[in-house]
């Protein structure tokens, strides 16, 4: 590349543009989770841990952290053992209208939330269900199920078939090939998946809002209901650090698994 | 009476009927892959103990047989038979087969030691049996003391025991082997080569091997399959099948083509058809010299000499059309005198007996632009 010199500090200052953008606001976010003041006053008039210590004594965030975490580990359960199965399915037997399904899939990724979340509010208002935990733990499962799947899919695809062939030939039937050559095989995806579908769902505010009804708080839907009280605007700003680090910090993660395993199949 | 270690079934004597049907008969074998031929109706017997291979140029369905013998391909007609007993049908976890993988196929997150025992560990063997069955197989291959180390910690000659000790730890009747050197350099290939007959002329069961290179089948083989475009074009020992092919592609695919045919072999043998003759059978001599009653002789010219070590091949340009090929030991013979030889015209000579007449020449291309120049 012979860019001139100029060209060149145009797009060094573009870069930093861009992830000052990006990341400033955050930045902020941040800092204000440690500002001794309650109104928002920059800078900052004194730096303070006061806000951890209330968010954590706070029962409100307390239930909906509980909440946030148990719907992200139920809904991943779910949506790996459907992924898993539905891959499968795609990737390992040959059946009418398999591309068909395949594409059906992952099209809801596209879907908006909105059309998700009001779709199933209105089943399960027809089914006579209960809103709450439950019903948020199905919304979310319908999305991290595109994730599971996607991430499994992509491994099986790149897995070879004879190690399977020879566990069969070795005398293994399916489910002990299953078992003991391809689950180990598919390892790495499943927890990368894992990772990301809890990320989403930990996070995830529109689909909620549709499916939680009205006893039952996520942090994101804690957050969204407190941010126009402005005594609680400490302790939303202090979840909010918390909420962005557990969002990203799977997400980092399954990027690093996903990365390695990457490494090690050349 | 006590039976060697790894024959599973000596001294049975209900087995005996058994024992003494085929290993492996295949019953008009043909597999299609949508609009490929893949296999077109293969007949075969493989007898019970027999080292049997399967040679063939790429793409003649060695692979696709083998597959359907494990039981990973469902034959589109035609039937298997393994012992006597029908396993078309079978899937490959109920078949007393066991398979050496091209690509070996080890498993990547196991140990040595547990790759070998996979087969035992699935059928649910007693642990000290697994261990010490597990330890005999590894010590048949040479690799005691690698049990702890995984599939990438080892070189290619290693995997390729560590996949023939897997598959014969379960003591199969029959071994299938998928060119299973392919991947070696040529020493280590021919060591295995040895290595291999020896392992099977110890335990003692049927070897079905895939190949595609000639030598190989010759040198370890009882007999040999040879495999064009889904058909069996000859079965035979190493012997039949290079000093009696019956077809043009079996002359030229097992040692090297020396076909007469056409104008040549009217004006030479006097005999119409396609003949082989093999290059170490012919001699060279000076134009004038004599040629006995029992003999055939042609004129020609050296058009090119290639030096190998040992021996010499000779490429002759034959008066009457085409090309003969001629090899000599260089007892004497130094590499200057070998290529000397070049452009010399000479009288090459042959016994009678040695000529072959083969079925399907007639268009064989090489031999009609041969005849031109
Ligand atoms: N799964 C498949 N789908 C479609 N065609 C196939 C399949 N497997 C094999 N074939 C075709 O069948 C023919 C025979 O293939 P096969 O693998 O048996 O050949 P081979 O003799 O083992 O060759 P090689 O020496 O290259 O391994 C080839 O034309 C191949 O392209
Ligand atoms: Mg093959």
């Amino acid at each position: 590349m012979t860019e001139s010199p100029f060209v060149r500090v145009l797009l060094r200052v573009g870069t930093w543009l861009v992830l000052g953008f990006l990341y400033l606001p955050l930045v902020i976010l941040a800092v204000y989770a440690f500002n001794e003041s309650r109104a928002l006053a920059w800078p900052p008039p004194g730096l303070t841990l006061h806000w951890f210590g209330e968010a954590a004594a706070n029962p409100a965030v307390r239930a909906a952290f509980l909440n946030s975490i148990i719907a992200g580990s139920a809904a991943t359960a779910i949506a790996l053992v459907l992924g898993t199965l539905a891959s499968l399915a795609v990737q390992r037997f040959a059946f009418f209208g398999r591309d068909t399904i395949a594409f059906a899939l992952v099209l809801p990724i596209a879907l908006p939330g909105v059309i998700t979340g009001i779709a199933l509010q209105t089943t399960f208002k027809t089914m006579g269900l209960n809103f709450g935990l439950m019903t948020i733990i199905i919304g979310h499962a319908t999305f991290c199920v595109v994730i599971a799947y996607n991430n499994v899919v992509a491994r099986l695809r790149r897995l070879p078939r004879t190690p399977e062939e020879a566990s069969a030939d070795l005398g293994a039937d399916s489910w002990m090939t299953f078992r003991h050559i391809t689950l180990p095989g598919m390892g790495t995806a499943l927890l990368s998946g894992g990772l990301l579908s809890f990320a989403l769902s930990f996070d995830e505010i529109i689909v909620t809002l549709f499916t939680a009804g009205a006893g039952t708080q996520t942090i994101p839907i804690w957050i969204f209901a407190s941010i126009q009280r402005p005594t609680e605007l400490p302790v939303v700003n202090v979840v909010a650090l918390v909420l962005l680090l557990l969002s990203v910090i799977p997400v980092y993660l399954a990027q690093r698994i996903a990365g390695e395993t990457a490494g090690v199949t050349r | 009476m006590t039976a060697p270690p790894g024959t599973p079934l000596a001294g049975q004597p209900d087995s005996d009927p058994a024992r003494r049907a085929p290993a492996v008969t295949l019953e008009h074998l043909v597999k299609r892959f949508g609009e490929v031929d893949a296999v077109s109706g293969v007949d075969l017997e493989i007898r019970d103990g027999e080292f049997f291979s399967m040679l063939g140029p790429s793409g003649s369905g060695k692979t696709t047989t083998l597959r359907m013998i494990a039981g990973f391909e469902t034959p589109t007609e035609g039937r298997i038979l393994l012992h006597g007993k029908d396993v078309t049908g079978v899937p490959p976890f109920d078949r007393d087969v066991n398979t050496v993988f091209q690509d070996y196929a080890l498993f990547p997150h196991m140990t040595v030691g547990q790759n070998v025992a996979y087969g035992l560990m699935v059928r649910r063997t007693p642990a000290a049996e697994l261990a010490s069955r597990t330890d005999d197989a590894l010590r048949m291959v040479q690799l005691e003391g690698y049990e702890k180390r995984r599939p990438a910690q080892l070189s290619g000659g290693q995997r390729q025991r560590v996949a023939l000790a897997r598959a014969l730890v379960n003591r199969p009747r029959v071994l299938l082997l998928d060119e299973p050197l392919g991947a070696l350099d040529l020493k280590l290939r021919e060591e295995m080569q040895i290595e291999l007959k020896e392992i099977q002329g110890q335990v003692g069961i049927t070897f079905i091997y895939v190949t595609h290179d000639q030598d190989e089948a010759l040198v370890m083989s009882d007999r040999i399959a040879v495999f064009n475009r889904g058909l069996i074009e000859q079965v035979g020992t190493p012997a039949d099948v290079y000093e009696h092919p019956l077809t043009t592609f079996v002359a030229s695919f097992v040692g090297t083509s020396n076909l007469l045919s056409a104008a040549a072999a009217r004006d030479i043998l006097g005999m119409d058809g396609t003949f082989t003759v093999r290059p170490e059978k012919i001699r060279i001599g000076a134009p004038e010299d004599s040629v006995a009653t029992d003999e055939h002789s042609a004129l020609g010219r050296i058009r090119e000499v290639v030096y190998l070590g040992a021996d010499t091949r000779y490429i002759v340009a034959l008066d009457a059309g085409g090309e003969l090929i001629v090899t000599q030991q260089n007892l004497q013979a130094s590499s200057m005198e070998a290529l000397a030889a070049q452009g010399r015209v000479v009288r090459l000579i042959w016994q009678r007996q040695h000529v072959l007449a083969l079925k399907g020449g007639t268009t064989t291309s090489g031999e009609a632009e041969g005849a031109e120049t």
